[in-house]
C-alpha cells in the first residue's frame, strides 16, 4: 500500500494546492513542499525498513482494474525503482524550493501541475503493468506541457508543443508495441495480460521481437534523449521555468533510462543484443554531439541542456553494454546527473532571476559579488566534467569500464566526451564568474533558502563520489535479477555475443569498492 | 402484435408519444418550461423502459425491427445523448425570442429516427429512420430562422442530405433487384463478403450507392464537405446533436448492415471503408489545423474521430463492435461536453465561436475552462479521461487483427491532431492583461447547463479511471 501512497500524496497535494491557490498565493507552495517532504520521508523509511528484504520485490500491490482486457493495477518496487522514486521526491523538493520566489502568478495551478508531473513520474517508476505504465507515461506529459507553456520564457509555446508532440508520437508507437506484445503473448499462451511478470519470456520470432523492441526503444530514446531524437530537449529545457527544467533534466529524462533497463532489455533480450551495437553507436554519437553543441551555445541554459544529451549518452552506453559494471555505472550516472544538472539549472535560474539574462556574453566577473553562488557553480561544473571525488565520476568511469568489454573503439570515442566536458565546464565558470564584470552586475548572493538547497545537493554529490558502495550494494540484487531475466530466455546467445555476456558479479565488486573509497 | 411485442418497443413508443404530447401541448398552451419538462419525461421514460427492450434473447419484430441487446445499448446511448442536448438547449433557447417549444418535438422525432436506425432490420425501417432523423434536422438546424447563417446551414444540409438519401434509396433498389430481399440480416453477409473484383456488378453498384449515402450521413472523407459548414451554421445545441445522436444512429445502422465478422481484407467493403478511414483521419486532422473557429475545429476533429472508429469497425471480431461502441460513448461525452461549454457561453445569433473569444478563459471562468480542457484532453486521448481508454481500445482492436497500415495512420494522424487540441488548450491559458477585461459579454449560464456539464465531466473521468463496469455492460449487451 505504501507504493500507492507515494503516488496519492502528490496527487492529493496537487488538488489541495490548486484549491487553496484560489484564495491565497502562498499556501500552495507550502502544500507542495509538505507533500514532497512526506513522500521523501515515506520513501526513506520504507527503504530502511526493507533494506534486508530478500524477495523479488520490496513491496507490491496488485488490484484488478480492467479485468476484461487483462489490465491490473500492479505497482511494485525493487531497489532500482525505489532509488529513482527517492530521487524523484528529493528533486521534487528542490524544484519546489527553486520556484519559491520565481513563480508569483497562478501559484495554485503551478504547484498542481508540478505535483501531478511528479506523481506521474513516480508512477512510471513503480508501474509493472504495461498499460498502467503507459498510463503514467502519458499522464506526466500534460502537466509538464502546462508548466512550460504557461510559466516558461519567451518562446514557450513552440517549445512546449514540440516537447509534447515528440513524446506523444513516440509514446503511441510504444503503445502499439505494447499491444503487439500483448497479442503475441496471448496467442501463444492463451492468457491475455499486460502484467510485466507474465510477459517476460514471451517467445517471439526474431523479426517480431526487433519491431516491438524498436517501438519501445524509440519512445525511451526520445525521452532520454539520444541523437537523433533529441531536438525537443534544448528548446524545452531552455524555455521552461527553473522548476520545470529541474524536473525535466533530473527526472523526466531518467524515465527513458529506466524504461530501457526495466522493459527493453528484459522483454526483448535477443533483439536488444542484436541492436546493442547500433544503440551504443547512437550513445557515442550523443556523447560527442551533445558536448560539441554545448560548446557552441551562448545561452547558458541551452548549454546545460546540451550537456544533458552528452551525459545521458553515457547512460545509454552503459545499459546496452549490459554487464554489471556498466549497469552500476549507468544507475550511478542516472542519480548523479539528476542531482548535478538539477543543481546547475537551479543556479542558472537563480542567476536569471537576478540579472534577467541567460546570455553568456553579458555575464562575467560575478565571483566577487556572488561568491557563494560561484562556489556552488564551480562544484557542480566540476561534477559535470567528471572530477574524481564527485558522483558523476564514478558513474561515467564505471560505464566506460564496462563498455570497454563490449566495444573498445566506441569506448575510446565516448571517453573523448571527457575532454569536451572539461572544456565547456571550465568555460561556463570562466565566462560567468571570472573576467571583467562589464555590465556592472551587483546582484545579491544566494539566499539562505538557496544556500540550503545547494548544501543538500553538495553533500549528496560528494557522498556519492566518496562512498558509492551503499548504493551499489542496495541496487545490486535488482540489477542481478534483471540480468538473470535477460539471460534466462536466451542461453545460447551468450557465447558468441560478448556484449551481453554475464560477468561474474563478485569478481568486480571489490574494484568498485576500492574505487569508491580511494577517489 | 401481442403484448410482448408491444413491450419490447416501449422505448420507441415513449419517444413517439412524447413528441406528440409536446405538439399537443403547444396547441393548447405555449409553455417553454412545460415543453422542456415533458421532453425530459419522455426521454427518461424511454430509458426506464429499456429493460423491457432486451429481456434476454433477441426479439425480432418481423419484418421491420430486431430488438436485442445491441439495439437496447444503442437506444440508451442515443437517448442519453439526446437528453444531454435537450438540457444544454434549455438555457440557450431561453434567449430566443420567437416560438421555442417546437424545437423539442423535432428533437424527439430525430431521436426516434436514430433509435429506429439502431433497431432496424429491414431496408424500409432503415430508410424510415434516416428520413425521420434528417427531416427533423433540416428544421432544427435552421430553427432560429431569423439568422441568415442558420438558414443557410439548414438549406445546405437539406440539399446534401436529400441527395444522400436518394443515393441510399437507389442503392437499396439495386440490391433488392438483385437479391430479392430487403431483410438486412439476410443481405448483410452477402455484401460483407463480396470480393473486390469479379463480384456481381448490380450488387456492387448498389453497395457503392449505399456507401456513398452512409458516408454522407457519417461525414467521412470524401463525403464530409457539409460537416464544417453545418457545424458552424447550426445553433450550438443542434450541432452537438448532429455530432452525437445523428452520427451515432447512422453508425449503429452501419454496424447492423455490415456486422463485423472475421476480417476479410480482400473484400470490396474493406477496401472502400479502409480508404475512407485513412482519408478521414488524415484530412480531418490536417484541415483542423487551419481553422480559427472552434465549431469548425470540432467539425474536422469529428471527421477524424469517425475515421478512428472505422478502423475498429474494420478490425472485426472479436473486439470491433465493442471497441466502436465504447469509443462512441467516450466521443459522445467529450463532444457533448465541448459543445456544451460553447452552448452555455452563447445565445442564438450571438455564438462564441472564434478561438480568440476563448483567450484567457481559464483565468476568467476557471470551472468552465476546466471542463472544456477536460473534454479537449479526452478528444486528444490523454490519460484520466474517457478518450484515453477509448483510443487505447481502438488501437487494441486494430492491432489485434493486425491492421498495421490503419493503426499506423491512426497513430500518426492523431499526433498531428494533438497540435490543434493543444492550440485550443493553450488559448484558455493565455495570460490576459488584467485591465483588458472580457472581450465580449458572456451570459450567466443556466442551472441545467451547469448540471449537465458537471455530470458529463464526472462521466468523462469515471470512464477514464474505472472503465471496467462499462466494458462489462457493453460486452454482455452485444453478445
Amino acid at each position: 500500500m505504501i507504493l500507492a501512497w507515494l503516488i496519492i500524496v502528490p496527487v492529493a497535494g496537487g488538488l489541495l494546492a490548486w484549491l487553496l491557490g484560489r484564495t491565497n498565493s502562498t499556501w500552495p507552495k507550502w502544500v507542495a513542499l509538505a507533500a514532497m517532504v512526506i513522500d521523501l520521508v515515506m520513501g526513506v523509511l520504507f527503504a530502511f525498513e526493507r533494506v534486508e528484504s530478500t524477495g523479488p520485490w520490496l513491496a507490491e500491490i496488485q488490484l484488478p482494474w480492467i479485468p476484461q482486457l487483462g489490465i491490473g493495477f500492479f505497482l511494485a518496487a525493487d531497489a532500482l525503482s525505489l532509488v529513482l522514486v527517492l530521487l524523484t521526491a528529493l528533486m521534487g523538493i528542490m524544484a519546489v524550493a527553486s520556484a519559491w520566489t520565481e513563480i508569483n502568478e497562478r501559484t495554485g495551478f503551478f504547484y498542481f501541475n508540478l505535483l501531478w508531473a511528479l506523481a506521474g513520474i513516480t508512477g512510471v517508476f513503480l508501474a509493472l503493468d504495461l498499460f498502467l505504465f503507459y498510463f503514467f507515461w502519458e499522464l506526466m506529459l500534460v502537466p509538464m506541457y502546462f508548466i512550460i507553456a504557461i510559466w516558461g520564457h519567451e518562446n514557450r509555446v513552440y517549445a512546449a508543443s514540440k516537447f509534447f508532440l515528440f513524446t506523444q508520437a513516440s509514446g503511441l508507437l510504444m503503445l502499439v508495441a505494447i499491444l503487439g506484445l500483448y497479442f503475441v503473448h496471448g496467442r501463444s499462451s492463451g492468457v491475455y495480460t499486460f502484467n510485466y511478470m507474465q510477459l517476460l519470456g514471451t517467445s517471439l520470432s526474431p523479426v517480431t521481437a526487433m519491431w516491438l523492441m524498436l517501438g519501445f526503444f524509440i519512445a525511451f530514446a526520445v525521452k532520454l534523449p539520444a541523437v537523433p531524437f533529441h531536438s525537443w530537449l534544448p528548446d524545452a529545457h531552455t524555455e521552461a521555468p527553473t522548476a520545470g527544467s529541474v524536473i525535466l533534466a533530473a527526472l523526466l529524462l531518467k524515465t527513458g533510462a529506466y524504461g530501457l533497463l526495466r522493459f527493453v532489455v528484459p522483454l526483448f533480450p535477443a533483439a536488444a543484443a542484436e541492436f546493442a551495437p547500433v544503440a551504443m553507436i547512437l550513445a557515442a554519437v550523443s556523447i560527442i554531439y551533445g558536448a560539441l553543441q554545448a560548446l557552441g551555445q551562448t545561452d547558458l541554459k541551452k548549454l546545460i541542456a546540451y550537456t544533458s544529451v552528452s551525459h545521458m549518452g553515457f547512460v545509454l552506453l552503459g545499459i546496452f553494454a549490459w554487464n554489471r559494471l556498466a549497469l552500476q555505472g549507468a544507475v550511478m550516472q542516472i542519480i548523479c546527473h539528476g542531482i548535478s544538472t538539477g543543481a546547475l539549472f537551479i543556479l542558472v535560474g537563480a542567476l536569471q532571476e537576478r540579472i534577467h539574462t541567460r546570455d553568456l556574453n553579458r555575464m562575467g566577473g560575478l565571483w566577487s559579488v556572488m561568491p557563494r553562488m560561484g562556489v556552488a557553480m564551480m562544484l557542480f561544473c566540476m561534477a559535470s566534467l567528471g572530477l574524481p571525488g564527485l558522483g558523476n565520476f564514478i558513474g561515467e568511469f564505471l560505464v566506460l569500464l564496462g563498455a570497454f568489454r563490449a566495444s573498445a573503439p566506441l569506448t575510446v570515442v565516448a571517453s573523448l566526451g571527457f575532454v569536451t566536458s572539461c572544456v565547456y565546464s571550465v568555460w561556463i565558470m570562466q565566462r560567468t564568474f571570472h573576467g571583467p564584470n562589464r555590465e556592472g552586475w551587483k546582484p545579491p548572493d544566494l539566499s539562505i533558502r538557496e544556500t540550503a538547497v545547494m548544501a543538500v545537493m553538495t553533500i549528496l554529490i560528494v557522498w556519492l563520489g566518496l562512498f558509492p558502495q551503499p548504493v551499489f550494494t542496495f541496487v545490486n540484487p535488482s540489477l542481478a535479477r534483471l540480468e538473470r531475466i535477460a539471460a534466462g530466455s536466451r542461453p545460447a546467445m551468450q557465447i558468441d555475443r560478448p556484449i551481453t555476456a554475464a560477468l561474474p558479479i563478485q569478481a568486480f565488486e571489490p574494484v568498485v569498492a576500492q574505487r569508491g573509497e580511494r577517489p | 402484435m401481442n403484448p410482448a411485442d408491444l413491450s419490447v418497443i416501449l422505448p420507441l413508443i415513449c419517444l413517439g408519444a412524447a413528441a406528440i404530447a409536446v405538439m399537443l401541448l403547444v396547441a393548447v398552451h405555449r409553455s417553454y418550461v412545460a415543453a422542456f419538462v415533458l421532453t425530459l419525461i419522455g426521454l427518461a421514460a424511454a430509458i426506464a423502459t429499456l429493460p423491457w427492450m432486451a429481456p434476454g434473447a433477441p426479439h425480432p419484430l418481423p419484418p421491420l425491427l430486431m430488438l436485442d441487446g445491441y439495439a437496447a445499448l444503442y437506444t440508451g446511448l442515443l437517448v442519453l445523448a439526446s437528453a444531454g442536448s435537450v438540457l444544454l438547449a434549455f438555457g440557450y433557447l431561453r434567449k430566443y425570442e420567437s416560438n421555442r417549444e417546437e424545437f423539442f418535438t423535432l428533437l424527439l422525432l430525430a431521436t426516434l429516427g436514430a433509435v429506429v436506425l439502431a433497431a432496424g432490420n429491414h431496408f424500409a425501417s432503415f430508410f424510415l429512420g434516416i428520413e425521420l432523423l434528417s427531416i427533423s434536422l433540416y428544421a432544427l438546424i435552421a430553427y432560429p430562422h431569423k439568422t441568415d447563417a442558420h438558414t443557410e446551414a439548414g438549406v445546405k444540409y437539406l440539399i446534401l442530405a436529400a441527395v444522400s438519401s436518394s443515393f441510399i434509396l437507389f442503392g437499396m433498389a439495386l440490391i433488392y433487384a438483385d437479391t430479392g430481399s430487403m431483410a438486412i440480416d439476410r443481405i448483410g453477409p452477402t455484401l460483407h463478403g463480396m470480393p473486390l473484383q469479379g463480384g456481381d456488378p448490380w450488387l456492387l453498384a448498389g453497395l457503392a450507392m449505399m456507401v456513398v449515402g452512409i458516408g454522407f450521413k457519417l461525414g467521412v472523407v470524401p463525403f464530409h464537405l457539409w460537416t464544417p459548414d453545418v457545424y458552424q451554421g447550426a445553433p450550438v445545441p443542434v450541432t452537438a446533436f448532429v455530432a452525437t445522436v445523428s452520427k451515432g444512429g447512422v453508425l449503429a445502422a452501419l454496424l447492423r448492415l455490415f456486422p463485423p465478422g472475421d476480417i476479410q481484407t480482400d473484400s470490396s467493403l474493406f477496401f472502400v471503408f479502409g480508404a475512407m478511414a485513412i482519408a478521414s483521419m488524415v484530412a480531418g486532422n490536417v484541415l483542423a489545423l487551419l481553422q480559427n473557429n472552434v465549431k469548425r475545429i470540432l467539425a474536422y476533429s469529428s471527421i477524424a474521430h469517425l475515421g478512428y472508429m472505422l478502423v475498429a469497425f474494420l478490425a472485426g471480431r472479436p473486439r470491433g463492435v465493442s471497441a466502436v461502441t465504447f469509443y462512441l460513448t467516450t466521443y459522445f461525452i467529450s463532444t457533448l461536453g465541448a459543445f456544451g461549454v460553447i452552448t452555455v457561453l452563447s445565445g442564438p445569433g450571438n455564438e462564441m465561436e472564434s478561438i480568440d473569444d476563448y483567450r484567457g478563459l481559464f483565468w476568467r471562468r476557471p470551472w468552465l475552462a476546466g471542463v472544456f480542457s477536460a473534454m479537449v484532453l479526452s478528444l486528444a486521448g490523454l490519460p484520466l479521461t474517457a478518450g484515453f481508454i477509448g483510443k487505447f481500445y481502438l488501437i487494441m482492436a486494430g492491432v489485434g487483427t493486425t491492421l498495421w497500415t490503419l493503426v499506423i495512420v491512426l497513430v500518426l494522424s492523431s499526433t498531428i491532431g494533438l497540435y490543434y487540441y493543444l492550440r485550443v488548450l493553450f488559448t484558455f491559458f493565455v495570460k490576459q492583461p488584467e485591465s483588458a477585461g472580457p472581450a465580449r459579454s458572456e451570459p450567466a449560464f443556466s442551472l441545467s447547463g451547469a448540471l449537465t456539464l458537471a455530470a458529463l465531466t464526472f462521466l468523462l473521468i469515471w470512464l477514464g479511471v474505472m472503465p471496467a463496469p462499462i466494458f462489462g455492460l457493453i460486452q454482455t449487451m452485444i453478445h
